[in-house]
Formats: structure tokens, sequence, C-alpha cells
């Protein structure tokens, strides 16, 4: 596994977008530590591969903290902390996208938590998938909701190599 | 003034970093996103409420029949 780009924001943006992605690398995996500006205990992780907000749909596991359920989104999404969470903390969410380089559909696996001490906090799996059949070249991580990441934000994103025999992962 | 929103672009290959004002589409569509997203949070809530009345309902009605909280609980959850 090796960090393709990492990036911590020194100032709160709309949206961070890995653009140029090499095509070299078996499968990606983002590693995302972020905070919103929206008026929420949580908020969502949008992930549009290539820009797109078509053809992207997931299932989603989710437990808000009181309750538990499970539901679609019309895009492809996880979960974070937002503005009204505790002060200074921030959701941990990892974002695997195998076979990112290939001609055929993409799914998306997002493991995510919101953080929050308070009852209110958003623990998520998702099962994501777009229907674009292009390799992922680039990737834009918003919130769908209008909202801004705010400083500190980071993400990383990772390349996975997979070995000659196709199987082990090499690096 | 209120400042201009922007987004940051990170180019994997060279590594170059760029914070991009959003363009008027883009603050439009984020203006949309932000109502649609108060439309979305009121119908989830209206829908939560109206699940637990339906099961607060449900529990009334099972104790009129005279079933007790254990056989309720095993039926409801």
């Amino acid at each position: 596994m090796q960090v393709i780009q990492h990036q911590e924001l020194a100032s709160a943006q709309a949206s961070i977008t890995f653009s140029s992605i090499p095509q070299t690398f078996t499968d990606l995996l983002i590693v995302f530590s972020g905070r919103s500006d929206r008026a929420n205990s949580f908020d969502n992780i949008r992930v549009m591969p290539n820009g797109a907000s078509t053809g992207v749909s997931s299932r989603i596991l989710f437990g808000s903290g009181s309750a538990a359920s499970s539901f679609t989104e019309a895009y492809v999404s996880g979960y974070t902390a937002a503005n009204s969470a505790t002060s200074s903390t921030f959701g941990n969410s990892s974002i695997y996208i195998p076979n990112y380089a290939g001609s055929t559909q993409k799914s998306f696996s997002i493991d995510s938590v919101g953080e929050n001490n308070a009852t209110s906090s958003a623990q998520a799996i998702t099962a994501g998938l777009w229907t674009g059949t292009d390799p992922i070249t680039s990737i834009v991580l918003d919130q769908g909701d209008g909202s801004n990441w705010l400083q500190y934000t980071s993400a990383t994103l990772y390349g996975i190599l997979k070995g000659s025999d196709g199987i082990v992962t090499v690096s | 003034m209120t400042e201009t929103p922007t987004k940051l672009i990170i180019n994997c290959e060279t590594g170059e970093r760029q914070i991009v004002e959003l363009t008027a589409e883009e603050i439009a569509e984020r203006e949309l996103m932000q109502l649609q997203a108060i439309a979305d949070q009121e119908q989830r809530e209206a829908d939560q409420a109206a699940k637990e009345a339906a099961k607060a309902s449900a529990v009334s009605k099972l104790t009129a029949l005279g079933l007790d909280a254990d056989e309720i609980a095993a039926l409801v959850g």
C-alpha cells in the first residue's frame, strides 16, 4: 500500500478532489478524517468518481446512536462529524475502491463513524455502486448538502497493488 | 461581504494543489442542495415520528387484547 497523495486542509473547503489518479494500482483506499460546518452532529461524505453525480447509489446500514436502520441513497455516501458534534472531534472513514482502473462498473465499500460525545452519532457500513465503466481518474469528496469541510479535515489516497499471482497484495 | 467558497484540487501526478473559487453555477447548486438537505431531514424526522406513533398505537392495542409486557416485547422488540 503506497500513499499517492495526502492533504490536511489549512482552511475550510467545499470539496477535496484527487485528480489525475495514476492507473497503475489495483485498488484504491481513501482514509478520511473530517468535520463539516453543517449544523448537525454528523454529515455525509459524498464520493463522486470522475465527478459523477448520476449512476451512483449506495445501500447503507446505519446506526444513529439510538436506532439502527438501512436505506438507499442516490449517491455513494459515508458519514463524518459535523459542527454540532463535540468540539474539535473529527469523524473517521475508510473508502475502499477495488478495480478502479477497470472498464466495468465500480463498487465502493465504506466504513465510517461520525464521532460525538453524545447520543446522536453516526456509524455506517456502505456498499456503493457507480454504473459508469470508465476508469476512475478523479474522486471528489464533498457532503452533497452544500456544507464545507472545516480546517484540519484530512484525506489520504493510497494505491494498493496486487502481486503477479493476482491474489496477494505486494505494496 | 461573504467570501466566495472554494474547493481544493490535488493533482496526483504532479502533487500540485489548487484552491479554486466556485463558479456561480456551483454556488447555485450548493444552495439547492442545502434546501434539499433541510427538506430531507424534516422528512426523515416526520417518518421516524410516524413510525414511533404507529408502534405506540400497536402496543396499546395489544395491551387491550390482554397481552402482557413480555409478550408484547417478544412481538415488537
